[in-house]
């Protein structure tokens, strides 16, 4: 059984490409065969936040036009060895992207036994962003805990129950969560920051993961690693628990509270 | 939090975050899925009665309820109050 995950948020910038590239990598660590697909037509960036960017030849709309066939287009991870990634064109054609197209891509990766497809939606609710959650059967909805992108989020939960193909043939709807990441502990308990309770109580969804703001996110994209690879890291911690629990586990959320500081620094500290 | 925070006043942005997107979603949910019609109906309505009496634009609401087997359009206009006397 496949399951096609997509990762949205609606907003720009809060860490989408982020959080399908690291969700990508956690699946495929734990032996699941992994597809990542780019819907950002025009404005590819997955590829460099998996460190591939050298190692694209045919992309997602050559595929879609027969220009080549899926597997000379899927690039395979050097890493770890069932995650495949299926980066974007960077043409301007906006009707590049059909609907048919994106579906006989999905039916071939789902004849081809892959596990899961993770969809990297791009930014907006224009095309890209509709066909990117259309055949998903789980919704990653990423947010800042930051008022523009937790409405853009509830405008894309609008989205995802009315204009997705789930929701349309009434398969149950597509199953959704909430991804916290930027989180910062100690400007939530300054009373400056939205909390994981407030977010999950204006949107009414469960969260499955909540990363803190952390230096190695840009660390790691700058390098090319998904920040899930980069093992001493809160943000890489956090993002396997994610991928525990959409696996179905149960882990309490962590990195919710700031780390105990010394005496000087909570006396002088800023 | 250091020495110096402590006699600062410290307004507590989240709580009006949080305040202003709780009225901000649920008016964009209750628009969710209506027709298309229902901005347009608010807007002429208001037109419509602001020709007799002068009320806030946010005095005037229209909703939209779905209950088993039909839908009922609710209309609220609160009138301004009258000056005494």
């Amino acid at each position: 059984m496949t399951e096609i995950i997509v990762v949205t948020s609606g907003k720009g910038g809060v860490g989408k490409t982020t959080t399908s590239a690291s969700m990508a990598c956690g699946l495929a660590r734990r032996g699941k065969r992994v597809a990542v697909i780019d819907f950002d037509i025009g404005l590819r960036n997955l590829d460099l936040i998996m460190g591939c960017e050298r190692r694209v030849v045919y992309d997602f709309v050559n595929v879609i036009n027969g220009d080549c066939t899926l597997k000379q287009a899927l690039i395979k991870d050097k890493r770890l060895e069932t995650l495949h990634v299926l980066a974007a064109s960077q043409t301007r054609d906006k009707d590049a992207l059909t609907e048919d197209g994106v579906r006989r891509v999905l039916d071939e990766l789902i004849a081809d036994a892959f596990d899961y497809i993770i969809c990297d939606s791009p930014a907006g609710i224009e095309k890209g962003a509709h066909l990117a959650m259309y055949f998903a059967d789980r919704a990653v909805v990423v947010v800042n805990p930051e008022i523009s992108s937790v409405r853009d989020s509830d405008r894309i939960l609008g989205l995802l129950a009315s204009k997705t193909h789930r929701s349309a043939n009434g398969n149950g709807g597509v199953k959704e969560h909430l991804l916290l990441t930027r989180y910062n502990p100690r400007r939530v308990a300054n009373g400056e920051m939205l909390s994981v309770e407030d977010v999950k109580e204006i949107l009414g969804l469960d969260v499955i993961g909540v990363v803190p703001e952390s230096p190695d996110v840009l660390a790691a994209s700058n390098a090319g690693v998904p920040v899930i690879l980069s093992e001493t890291s809160d943000a890489a911690v956090a993002y396997q628990d994610a991928v525990a629990r959409l696996l179905g586990e149960e882990l309490p959320l962590r990195f919710l509270e700031e780390p105990k500081r010394g005496f000087f620094a909570r006396m002088f500290g800023g | 939090m250091g020495l110096l925070s402590l006699f600062r006043s410290k307004p507590n942005s989240a709580s009006i975050a949080k305040e202003r997107l709780r009225i901000i979603v649920a008016q964009e949910r209750g628009g969710r899925g209506g027709p298309d019609y229902l901005p347009l109906l608010r807007r002429e309505l208001l037109q419509v009665i602001h020709k007799y009496v002068n009320v806030d634009p946010e005095a005037v609401q229209i909703n939209l309820e779905r209950e088993a087997g039909h839908e009922v359009l609710e209309l609220s206009v609160a009138l301004p109050q009258k000056p005494p006397g």
